[in-house]
């Protein structure tokens, strides 16, 4: 344990993550985009099934009662930049730490850094372009390949993800994995399916996967495909097979909003996880205007560490949580 | 038995799959950014030795495997069985050919090894990773020839077959490293 006040990164990895940050600031003021630097601790938090945040403790909850109401650390800061959308700041991008409960592994670190933008008046498959510009100026001579969510499994699983039977997705789930999937949610099966099977086929530079299952759009618009399909308006990048960025043509209609908050709720419910209250601050800005807009995080880490050939998170990091 | 969930999967941890006695080498948390953890777990099966790669739904449970690693002192073979005996409680054990597997062409009596007991039976035996044996065949030695590269088989007293260079002779002493079979030194002349 003696040997972990050290940095996990070496100083020239420090050097580079330091560069990398300038690199990325200046791409945006370049193109102007304003640097927004919204709070980490919050009232309101997400209430996605499978993103759990870190909330404080009151220490001394006699004295102070007030204080008393949880504070969450921001697992994102979406909600946020969403009100300083519809209060008309225009094109808007964050470059901070982001916070997510026991999420530790190779390429996990409970906190992290993440960049996040917005784009107004602006669809998803422009905000890719934006992306394979801004990695490029990175890696210069990147290979990029742009794919549908349908055609990747269409190619390794001969299967349409949009319309194969839940028992079908269950049973293959199973195969690639255990029993303990014969019950899962479509969501989490397709998630297993992709992340087991499709993602280490993954060709080597950037990859832009776009037009997620419906069941996955999260806070994106969904639409039909020209096949008829119902999709949701996500894309999700790759790099060197490590999942990288994920993106949406927002969602801006406050009622669809309140309809998947109390969905997510429904679900957390199921799963024995404590109800979290929705966003109020959110939906009002959604109530008075969100602007058509496409937005996207990217975990700086995991770029930095594709940048150096790290392995591991904690190469890249001056310290992980290993060291804390 | 207690069970394991996968947040508490360690390298080293011994658990039951399909039946069989597993041994954890990895564990790797998966997580799509808005999707659920599973765990891609690299195991090896201790029954078989091969290693296997699974995954599981993060907060799955496998149950512990009854499993000991425990130093025992070697006796001796009757042809069908071969004898240890834990040294503190003087407690025998016999082990069939297929736990002593890789072990066999390494074991000399009296010698410490290590033995791993799966409810209480053994189920495989690890040598020292280097032992000291003597020559019991092999050509006469070559004087002088210390300096040139070059070796030749020696036959040592549990039968195993190791490269020794070629200045050595019979009834020498030499140290094996029984993982790689390979031969790394002279102990002494006999």
């Amino acid at each position: 344990m003696l040997k972990q006040w050290q940095p996990g990164a070496s100083l020239a990895t420090l050097r580079q993550r330091s560069r990398v940050l300038a690199q990325l600031r200046d791409f945006f003021q370049q193109r102007q985009v304003m640097e927004v630097d919204v709070p980490l601790l919050s009232r309101a938090t997400v209430t996605d099934l499978n993103i759990d945040s870190i909330h404080t403790i009151n220490p001394n909850p006699s004295a102070n009662p007030r204080t008393s109401d949880p504070a969450y650390l921001q697992t994102s800061p979406e909600y946020f930049m969403k009100r300083l959308l519809a209060s008309g700041s225009g094109d808007i991008y964050s470059l901070g730490k982001a916070f997510r409960s026991a999420e530790s592994g190779h390429r996990h670190n409970p906190e992290f850094t993440m960049l996040e933008w917005y784009r107004c008046g602006w669809d998803e498959h422009q905000l890719m372009d934006e992306v394979v510009e801004l990695v490029a100026t990175l890696v210069p001579d990147i290979a990029v390949r742009r794919c549908s969510y349908g055609d990747l499994f269409i190619q390794h699983l001969e299967v349409d993800p949009h319309r194969i039977e839940l028992v079908e997705l269950q049973s293959m789930a199973v195969s690639a994995s255990s029993e303990a999937w014969a019950h899962e949610t479509r969501g989490n099966c397709l998630d297993l399916l992709f992340t087991v099977l499709i993602e280490p086929r993954l060709e080597e530079g950037l990859v832009l996967v776009y037009d997620y299952p419906s069941c996955q759009s999260a806070l994106a618009q969904c639409a039909e495909d020209s096949q008829g399909r119902r999709i949701s308006r996500r894309f999700e990048a790759f790099l060197n097979r490590v999942e990288l960025a994920n993106g949406y043509c927002e969602l801006t209609d406050v009622a669809e909003q309140t309809a998947r908050f109390a969905e997510d709720q429904r679900l957390r419910q199921q799963s024995g996880k404590a109800a979290i209250a929705a966003d109020q601050h959110l939906l009002a800005a959604m109530q008075a205007g969100l602007p058509d807009s496409a937005g996207v995080a990217m975990g700086v880490d995991r770029l930095i560490m594709q940048l150096q050939g790290a392995d591991s998170i904690d190469q890249v990091m001056p310290f992980s949580w290993d060291r804390c | 038995m207690s069970n394991y969930s996968t947040n508490e999967f360690r390298s080293g941890l011994k658990v039951m799959l399909d039946g069989d006695p597993c041994s954890i080498l990895d564990n790797e948390l998966v997580k799509p950014g808005k999707g659920q953890a599973f765990n891609r777990v690299k195991l090896r099966n201790l029954n078989t030795g091969r290693v296997l790669d699974k995954t599981f739904k993060s907060g799955e449970q496998l149950e512990a495997a009854d499993v000991m690693d425990t130093d025992m002192q070697y006796l001796y073979t009757d042809g069908d069985f071969w004898y240890f005996m834990e040294p503190e409680s003087f407690e025998q054990h016999q082990a069939d050919e297929k736990a002593v597997g890789d072990a066999l062409p390494w074991l000399s009596e009296q010698d410490m090894v290590v033995v791993t007991l799966f409810n209480g039976a053994p189920l495989s035996v690890t040598p020292p990773n280097h032992v000291e044996l003597e020559i019991v065949e092999t050509d006469p030695g070559l004087r002088g020839d210390t300096a040139q590269g070059g070796s030749k088989p020696a036959k040592l007293v549990t039968g195993a077959v190791v490269k020794v260079p070629l200045f050595l002779d019979q009834g020498e002493i030499v140290r094996v490293d029984t993982r790689t079979g390979e031969y790394q030194g002279r102990v002494s002349a006999k």
